[in-house]
C-alpha cells in the first residue's frame, strides 16, 4: 500500500512521479549457444543452446525469436540442421536424433541412432538424407521420409568419434572430421561396400574412404596431444576446409588428399566454420571469441586467379564461438557467452539502413516474469524452476532520482523445481497458461492450436470448454501503404497456419480484466478473440506480415493492443471489431523513425488503472508510456528527451509534448509493470551479472607478452 | 600524346611513277579530298576517308607534268603545269585535260602555291614570283631572273603570317644554301645565307618550316642524320643586306647518317616532328614522331617496303610513299601532357641486339666536343624537369579518377626509365610530389628506391620508407646502411622530415665522441672476457652511464632517418641475413641509438617517446633483438659494445621482474573486482523515485 505522504504529490503536466521497485535479483543466465543453423528458404535461423533449448529466429521479421522449444537436461544438442526444406533436426549426446514440429512447437519424435553420443549431423544438399557422426566412429546415413527418418546404412567405422561432417554440394562425397584426421567418403560406393562386407571392412583396402588426410598436431611448434577437427566444409571444387583445435584453418585437395594451404589464425581452438552458398566467403569462430571472415579474392585486379584471404576479424564475443552460420548477407555467430551476434556484410547489404547494423541478441524475446499486482509478488521463470519473491516497501518519499530507504526488503518466498507429476493431457502439452483477473478461470494454450478454458474451484478444477482452431479459410491482411483492406483469401497450403494437418499453436494469450474476452495469437496467423461468456470465436484480427510480440486487453474499453516485431503497435476495439481511431491515426502518420529502429521487440504491454489513455509497454532497453491524448511525434520531433524540461513555460511544454514518454533508465529490462497508479516494478538483468556467472574466458596475458 | 594510327593505302594500283615517287599531294577545296600528282602524266583526286579516287585526269602522250596540281581555293579550279611552261586550269566536271584552259608562259615554272585565303602564286625556276591573276592577264609577260646562275631552287613553302602571304624558297649553289623570303605586303625579298657550321660538308636532304610571330623556324635534315634548326626573322632589320643565319642542332641522330635516300622531315606542330628514314644504318625505313621539346621519340612506324623520302602533312593525315603505294597514316597529337612528355623508348625489333638509345646522348655529345652546347643541354634537362613538375602539379590538382594510382605508377615508371637512360636526369621534386600522393607502393615502382639509393638521396629514401608499405627487407637494409654510413656534413645539408624526432635527440656530439674514443682505448687493455670486470667498470662509472643516457649518439637528422627504418614493416626471417652485412661500428652506433631510445622510453610511465610519430617501444625492442641476433658474435668482440650489452641485459632483467610483478598485481586486482561485484550484488533491490516528463 502507498504511504500517506503519497497523496500530496501534485499532478504535473507530465506523467507524474512513480516509485519504482528496481529489481535486480532475477538471477537469469541464458545458456550458451551450441549450434546455429541457417535456413535460406525461409530466412530463419535455428539456434540450440547447451541446455537443449532450440530457438527459431525469423531474420525477415526484425530478427524476432518467434519459436521456442524448451530443453531438457538429458538432451544436450551437439548438432542442428535443416533438411527437406524447412524440417528441423537436432542430435545430441544422448544418441538421439530429434525432429521438431515447428507448428505444434513440440518434439515430433526422437530416434536413437545406436552409435553412442552423436557429435555431428549434416543434411545432404538435396535435403533428403541425413548423416550423423557418432562417438563410436560410425557415420550413419538416414533417409528423410515425409513423416519420419529411416536408417539406411552405416559408412565404414573410423577409429574415433566423428566431430564434423560436410557434404560435397553434388551429394556424392562426404568429408568427416575426426581426431587427428579427416576422411573423405564416396557416398555411392559405400552402398555397395556395406552390402558386401558389412561393418568390419578395411576402407584402405576397399577404397571406400577415398582419402584420409592426417592433420598436423603441431601447435605453435609444440606437439599437442591431439588435434580435434572441429569443423569441415566441402566445396564444390573438391576443396575441403578444416578447422581444428590447434588453431589452424586448412585447405585440402580432396582428390589427392594433400594439404593445399594452412592458415594459423588462433592460439586456441578454431571451433566452427560456415561457408556461404556462393562459396566465395566463409566464416570461422575461435575459442578466443574472435570470428574471422575469409573471402575468395582475385590475386591481382583483373586476374581470374583467386585465392582465399583472411579479410576481417571480428571480436564480438568474450568466450568460445561454438557455432557460426553464413547467411547471404550476414555472418552469424554464437557461443559460450550466450550472445547471438548477427554481423551484416556491408558489401552485401544493398540498402544502408538500420538493418545493416550489428545485432547482438542476448535475452529471449518473451516474458519470463509475471507479477501479482495487489500482493506485490514477482514470479520468475527459469529453465527448470520457478522463483517467487515478495517486493519490499518504504515509507519515505523523495524527488526524481532518489533512492529511498527500505522499511522492508524483498523476500524470496518460494523455489519451485519442475517435477513431472500426474497431469491432465491438455496441460501436458500446454505452451502458455493464463489466469483470469479474478482467478476463477485458467486458460491453457496447448499445441495443435486448441485453447482450453478451465474453471478453478476450491481444490479442484473443471474443464469448461475447448476452442478449436479455425481451418480452411482465414483472413489475410493486405497492406497498401497505410490503407488496409480485408480480403478473404483461400487457404494457402505452404503458408504457415496449417501444415500437414496441424494448426499453428498459440503462444501468446491475453484476457480482458472483466474476464469476458480472450485473445490468442500464434506467430504468423492473426490474433483470435474469443468470447469467454458465449464460449465462441468472436472475431479475428487480420493477420499482419510480422509476428506478434505482445498482446494485452485494456480495462473498460476492451481495446486489444498488439505489438509486432517490426515495432508497429495496433489498437483494436474488440466490441467494435475494428481498429480504433487512434490506431488508424498513428498508422496513417507512421511511427517515429527512431521508434521503428529499436532492435528489441516489445515483450509486455499493460495499462494504467486510472488513466485509460495511457498504455505502458517496454522492450529490453526502454519503457514507454503512450498517452493517446497527446499529439503524435513526427520525424522532426525529438522522440526521447532524457533531460527534464527546464524553466520553460507550460505553453511550450505542452506544445513540445508528444504521446511517447520514454525512459531508458532501466536496462536491460526484462519486465516492467504498473503495480498501482503510482508504483512501478522494473526487473533488470545487468549484463555484468550474467558475465560473472559464465566460466572465465581464455586468459590473455596483459603484461610481459 | 602523339600517336600514329593504322595506315591505309590510297591507290589500289601502283602509281606509274619512277623511284622519285609522286610529284605532290595537295589539298583541294573540300576537306578530305586531295590532289595527287603522279610524276608521269596523271592527276588524281582522292577522297581519303573513302580511300577511293573521285576523278582522274591525264595529259596527252608525250607531254609530262612538271609541277604538282593545286587547287585554287578561291575558284575551286585545279591548276597544273606540264612541260614546264604550259599552264592548264580545269574543274571537276572537265574530262579531258586537252580541252581545258591553256596558257603558255614565257618562263619555266618551279611550283604553283595555293593556300586557303589567298590567290595562287607561281614560282618560276629563276626565282621570280607572280600571282596567278597577274600572270593570266598577260601569260607571255617577261619574267625576271632573281637567283644567280647555277643556283637551283631546292625547296619552297608558302604560308600566311598574320594574314599576309609569305613565300620562302631555299636554293643551293655549290653546296651553299640560301634562303629567300618574299613578303607580299611589302614586296620585299630578303636573302639569307645558311651557315652550316661544323657540318660544312653535309648535304641537306629535307626541309620543313614552322612559323611564329617573329621567326620562320626552318628545320633541315642533314645527311649526318641530325635535324638542325635555323631561325629566319620574318621582319628583317635590314632587308636589303644579305644576312647570314646560323643553324643549331635540334635533334641528333634522328635518322641514320648513312641514309642517302628516303629521308624526309615534316614539322607537325611546334613540338613535334615527323622524320622519315632508317633510324639505324641496318634497319628498315621508319616514320618516327619526335618531341623536340623533350628530345623524345613519341612513336614510330616501320615502313619495310621503303619510301621515297617525301612526306606531306595535311589536317590529320601524313602522306608518304610506301613501296609503290601512296600511304596515309592518320596522326593525332593531343595536348602535351606529362605522360606524353615522358616519351616512349623505341624497343629494338631484334631482342638480341642491344638497342642503341634513340635519345640524344648528352654525355656523348659532351665528349664529342660540343662544349658550347653543354650548358644548353643541362639547361634543357633542367627545363624538362621543371616542365614535368609543372605538368605534374596541374595533374595532381585535378580530381582523382578511379585509376589514379595506376596513372601515378605509370608516370613514375616513365620518369625512372628516363632517369636510367639519361643519368643526369633526376626529377627529384616531381618524384617527391608523386610519392606524397600516398598511392605509390614499392611494387608499383621498384626502380624508384634503387635510384634514390644510387644517388644517396636520403630525403627521398626517408619519404619512401614512410610511405611504402611493401619495401623488401634487402632495400630496408640498404637504406639503413646508407643512413648509418652517410657523413654528418652531408646530412646537415639535406632537408629531412624531423617529425619523429623531438628534442631528446639534441646532443652535444663532440663530447660524446671523445668519451667513446677513451672507452675504446680502455677496452683493448681490459680483460674482455671477464664480465664481472665489465660490470665493475660499469658500476665504477655511474657518471658515464648517466651521460650516455642523456646524450643521443647520433645527430637529430640521422635520428629521423633511423626512426623511418624503425617504423618500416619487415619480416624477421628476411631481414636477418641482410643485417649481417652492416659494418660492426655501424651496428654499434645503431645499437647505441636504440639503447638511448629505450632509456628515453623508460623515463616516463606510458613507455612512449615524445614527438608526433615516435618509434614505439616494441619497434625499438624488436630492432635491438634483431641486431643482436644477426651480429651477436661480432658485437661481443667489440669492447665498446660490451658495456652496452651489459646495460641492455640489466634493463631486460629488470623489465622481466616488473612484468612478473604486474602479473601478480593483476591477480590481486581481480580479487578486488570480485569483491566490488559482490558489493554491487548487495544492491539487488531498491526503491527509487522516477519522474516522467
Amino acid at each position: 500500500m502507498l504511504a500517506a505522504g503519497e497523496e500530496g504529490i501534485v499532478d504535473s503536466p507530465g506523467m507524474g512521479e512513480f516509485k519504482v521497485h528496481r529489481v535486480r535479483f532475477f538471477n537469469y543466465v541464458p545458456s550458451g549457444i551450441r549450434c546455429v543453423a541457417y535456413n535460406d528458404q525461409s530466412n530463419r535461423l535455428a539456434v540450440s543452446r547447451t541446455d537443449g533449448t532450440v530457438e527459431i529466429y525469423n531474420l525477415s521479421a526484425n530478427y524476432f525469436q518467434e519459436k521456442f522449444f524448451s530443453g531438457h537436461e538429458s538432451r544436450a544438442t551437439e548438432a542442428l540442421c535443416w533438411a527437406k526444406g524447412q524440417r528441423l533436426f537436432s542430435a545430441g549426446l544422448n544418441g538421439e536424433i530429434i525432429e521438431y514440429d515447428l507448428q505444434a512447437l513440440n518434439i515430433k519424435y526422437a530416434m536413437d541412432a545406436f552409435g553412442g553420443p552423436i557429435w555431428s549431423m549434416a543434411a545432404s544438399p538435396s535435403g533428403s538424407q541425413l548423416l550423423v557422426g557418432c562417438e563410436d566412429g560410425s557415420v550413419k546415413l538416414f533417409q528423410v521420409t515425409p513423416e519420419k527418418i529411416q536408417f539406411e546404412r552405416n559408412f565404414d567405422r573410423q577409429k574415433s568419434r566423428i566431430l564434423s561432417l560436410s557434404w560435397h554440394p553434388s551429394g556424392t562425397h562426404v568429408a568427416a572430421g575426426s581426431i587427428d584426421y579427416i576422411s573423405v567418403f564416396d557416398v555411392k560406393s559405400e552402398n555397395w561396400l556395406m552390402d558386401s562386407f558389412g561393418d568390419e571392412t578395411d576402407f584402405n583396402l576397399l577404397g571406400s574412404a577415398i582419402h584420409k588426410m592426417l592433420v598436423d598436431r603441431q601447435y605453435m611448434g609444440v606437439s599437442k596431444r591431439k588435434c580435434i577437427i572441429w569443423g569441415v566444409a566441402f566445396l564444390s571444387d573438391g576443396t575441403v576446409i578444416s578447422v581444428d583445435s590447434a588453431g589452424k584453418v586448412q585447405f585440402w585437395d580432396s582428390a589427392t588428399g594433400t594439404l593445399v594451404k594452412n592458415h594459423l589464425i588462433a592460439n586456441a581452438d578454431v571451433q566452427s566454420i560456415a561457408v556461404s552458398d556462393q562459396e566465395d566467403s566463409f566464416v570461422v569462430g575461435t575459442a578466443e571469441g574472435t570470428v574471422f571472415h575469409f573471402q575468395l579474392v582475385s590475386v591481382t585486379s583483373n586476374s581470374s586467379e583467386k585465392q582465399w584471404v583472411r579479410t576481417k576479424p571480428f571480436q564480438h564475443h568474450t568466450h568460445d564461438v561454438r557455432a557460426v552460420a553464413h547467411s547471404p548477407t550476414a555472418l552469424i555467430s554464437g557461443g559460450t557467452d550466450t550472445h547471438l551476434v548477427i554481423r551484416p556484410l556491408m558489401e552485401k547489404v544493398e540498402v544502408k539502413n538500420y538493418d545493416a547494423a550489428l545485432r547482438k541478441i542476448t535475452f529471449p524475446h518473451r516474458r519470463l516474469v509475471s507479477c501479482a499486482k495487489k500482493r506485490q509478488l514477482l514470479l520468475f521463470q527459469f529453465a527448470h524452476h520457478l522463483e517467487l519473491w515478495r517486493l519490499g516497501s518504504t515509507v519515505a518519499t523523495g524527488k526524481n532520482g532518489d533512492t529511498l530507504p527500505l522499511s522492508k526488503d524483498a523476500d524470496h518466498l518460494l523455489h519451485l523445481k519442475a517435477k513431472v507429476s500426474k497431469m491432465p493431457a491438455f496441460l501436458r502439452s500446454a505452451l502458455q497458461i493464463l489466469f483470469s483477473e479474478d482467478s476463477t478461470k485458467l486458460f491453457v494454450a496447448s499445441n495443435q492450436g486448441s485453447l482450453h478454458v478451465i474453471r478453478l474451484l476450491e481444490g479442484s478444477f473443471k474443464h469448461l470448454h475447448t476452442f478449436q482452431p479455425q481451418s480452411g479459410e482465414r483472413l489475410l491482411l493486405t497492406g497498401h501503404g497505410r490503407e488496409f483492406s480485408l480480403t478473404d483469401v483461400p487457404f494457402f497450403p505452404n503458408e504457415t497456419s496449417v501444415v500437414g494437418g496441424t494448426v499453428e499453436s498459440m503462444c501468446l494469450l491475453a484476457v480482458s480484466p472483466d474476464g469476458n474476452w480472450l485473445a490468442a495469437s500464434g506467430t504468423s496467423a492473426g490474433v483470435h478473440v474469443y468470447s469467454v461468456k458465449h464460449l465462441k470465436l468472436h472475431c479475428t484480427v487480420p493477420a499482419y506480415n510480422f509476428p506478434v510480440t505482445a498482446l494485452a486487453i485494456a480495462p473498460n474499453t476492451n481495446n486489444l493492443v498488439i505489438a509486432h516485431s517490426d515495432q508497429q503497435v495496433f489498437e483494436y476495439s474488440i466490441p467494435d471489431k475494428q481498429y480504433t481511431e487512434w490506431s488508424r491515426t498513428i498508422q496513417k502518420q507512421g511511427f517515429h523513425h527512431l521508434w521503428l529502429q529499436r532492435d528489441t521487440p516489445i515483450t509486455h504491454i499493460s495499462f494504467h488503472p486510472k488513466r485509460p489513455m495511457h498504455i505502458l509497454l517496454h522492450d529490453a532497453y526502454m519503457f514507454c508510456i503512450i498517452d493517446k491524448s497527446l499529439p503524435l511525434p513526427n520525424d522532426k520531433t525529438l522522440l526521447y528527451n532524457p533531460l527534464p524540461p527546464t524553466n520553460e513555460s507550460d505553453v511550450i511544454r505542452r506544445r513540445t509534448a508528444h504521446a511517447f514518454k520514454i525512459s531508458k533508465i532501466y536496462k536491460p529490462l526484462l519486465f516492467m509493470e504498473l503495480l498501482d497508479e503510482r508504483t512501478l516494478v522494473a526487473v533488470e538483468r545487468p549484463l555484468d551479472d550474467i558475465i560473472a556467472q559464465l566460466p572465465p574466458p581464455i586468459k590473455k596475458k596483459k603484461f610481459g607478452t | 600524346m602523339a600517336a600514329l594510327e593504322e595506315e591505309f593505302t590510297l591507290t589500289a594500283v601502283p602509281l606509274g611513277s619512277g623511284p622519285d615517287g609522286p610529284l605532290g599531294v595537295e589539298p583541294s577545296d573540300k576537306t578530305d579530298q586531295f590532289l595527287v600528282t603522279d610524276s608521269g602524266r596523271t592527276v588524281i583526286l582522292y577522297k581519303v576517308s573513302d580511300q577511293k579516287p573521285l576523278g582522274s585526269w591525264s595529259v596527252k602522250q608525250g607531254q609530262i607534268i612538271t609541277c604538282p596540281a593545286v587547287c585554287n581555293f578561291q575558284t575551286g579550279e585545279f591548276i597544273v603545269v606540264h612541260d614546264n611552261k604550259v599552264l592548264r586550269i580545269w574543274n571537276n566536271e572537265d574530262v579531258n585535260l586537252d580541252k581545258v584552259f591553256k596558257a603558255t608562259l614565257s618562263a619555266e615554272v618551279y611550283r604553283i602555291h595555293s593556300i586557303q585565303g589567298t590567290e595562287p602564286l607561281v614560282l618560276f625556276k629563276e626565282g621570280a614570283v607572280r600571282s596567278l591573276e597577274a600572270l593570266l592577264e598577260e601569260p607571255q609577260q617577261k619574267i625576271e631572273t632573281v637567283i644567280s646562275d647555277e643556283e637551283v631552287i631546292k625547296w619552297t613553302k608558302f604560308f600566311m603570317v598574320f594574314r599576309h602571304p609569305v613565300l620562302i624558297f631555299i636554293t643551293e649553289k655549290h653546296g651553299n644554301y640560301f634562303a629567300y623570303v618574299q613578303k607580299f605586303n611589302s614586296r620585299i625579298l630578303s636573302k639569307y645565307t645558311l651557315v652550316l657550321g661544323q657540318e660544312e660538308n653535309s648535304v641537306i636532304q629535307s626541309f620543313s618550316t614552322s612559323v611564329d610571330r617573329k621567326f620562320i623556324s626552318l628545320m633541315s635534315l642533314s645527311s649526318d642524320g641530325c635535324v638542325y634548326e635555323t631561325l629566319i626573322p620574318i621582319h628583317p632589320s635590314d632587308p636589303e643586306k644579305n644576312q647570314r643565319v646560323v643553324r643549331s642542332l635540334l635533334l641528333k641522330s634522328a635518322v641514320s647518317g648513312n641514309a642517302r635516300s628516303g629521308v624526309g622531315l615534316m614539322v607537325l606542330d611546334q613540338d613535334h616532328l615527323a622524320v622519315l628514314g632508317p633510324p639505324l644504318p641496318t634497319s628498315k625505313e621508319c616514320l618516327s614522331i619526335w618531341n623536340i621539346k623533350f628530345q623524345t621519340l613519341q612513336t614510330s612506324k616501320e615502313l619495310p617496303q621503303g619510301t621515297s623520302g617525301q612526306l606531306w602533312y595535311y589536317g590529320e593525315n601524313l602522306f608518304m610513299l610506301h613501296g609503290k603505294f601512296l600511304t596515309v597514316i592518320p596522326y593525332k597529337c593531343e595536348v602535351s601532357s606529362l605522360a606524353g612528355a615522358l616519351g616512349k623508348l623505341k624497343h629494338s625489333q631484334d631482342p638480341g641486339t642491344h638497342a642503341i638509345p634513340h635519345f640524344v646522348n648528352w654525355e656523348a655529345s659532351q665528349e664529342s666536343g660540343l662544349g658550347s652546347q653543354n650548358s644548353e643541354q643541362s639547361k634543357r634537362i633542367k627545363e624538362s624537369e621543371k616542365h614535368i613538375e609543372v605538368e605534374l602539379r596541374k595533374f595532381l590538382a585535378i580530381k582523382r579518377t578511379p585509376d589514379f594510382h595506376t596513372i601515378i605508377g605509370d608516370t613514375v615508371i616513365g620518369l625512372l626509365e628516363r632517369c636510367k637512360t639519361e643519368p643526369s636526369f633526376y626529377p627529384r621534386n616531381s618524384l617527391m610530389q608523386l610519392i606524397q600522393t600516398h598511392v605509390l607502393s614499392y611494387s608499383l615502382c621498384p626502380g624508384l628506391m634503387e635510384i634514390a639509393l644510387e644517388k644517396t638521396d636520403v630525403q627521398m629514401l626517408q619519404l619512401c620508407l614512410q610511405q611504402f608499405p611493401d619495401i623488401p627487407e634487402s632495400v630496408t637494409c640498404a637504406c639503413l646502411k646508407i643512413f648509418l654510413g652517410i657523413g654528418d656534413d652531408s646530412l646537415q645539408e639535406t632537408d629531412i622530415n624531423m617529425e619523429s624526432v623531438s628534442d631528446y635527440a639534441n646532443t652535444v656530439q663532440g663530447e660524446k665522441m671523445e668519451e667513446q674514443a677513451e672507452i675504446l682505448q680502455n677496452g683493448f687493455n681490459l680483460e674482455e672476457d671477464n664480465c664481472e670486470n665489465c660490470a665493475q667498470q660499469l658500476s665504477a662509472k655511474p657518471q658515464a652511464a648517466v651521460e650516455e643516457a642523456a646524450l643521443c649518439p647520433v645527430i637529430p637528422k640521422r635520428a629521423a632517418l633511423l626512426n623511418a627504418i624503425l617504423h618500416s614493416a619487415y619480416s624477421e626471417t628476411f631481414l636477418l641475413p641482410h643485417l649481417k652485412g652492416i659494418p660492426a661500428q655501424h651496428i654499434t652506433l645503431f645499437l647505441q641509438y636504440l639503447y638511448f631510445l629505450y632509456l628515453k622510453c623508460s623515463e616516463n610511465v606510458t613507455m612512449t617517446l615524445p614527438g608526433i610519430h615516435p618509434p614505439t617501444l616494441n619497434q625499438i625492442m624488436d630492432w635491438i633483438c634483431l641486431l643482436l641476433d644477426a651480429n651477436f658474435t661480432v658485437v661481443v668482440m667489440i669492447p665498446e659494445a660490451k658495456r652496452l650489452l651489459l646495460s641492455l641485459y640489466k634493463f631486460v632483467k629488470s623489465q622481466i621482474s616488473i612484468c612478473s610483478e604486474l602479473n601478480k598485481i593483476e591477480v590481486g586486482f581481480r580479487e578486488l573486482q570480485k569483491l566490488n561485484q559482490e558489493k554491487n550484488n548487495r544492491e539487488l533491490y531498491s526503491i527509487e523515485v522516477l519522474e516522467l516528463f
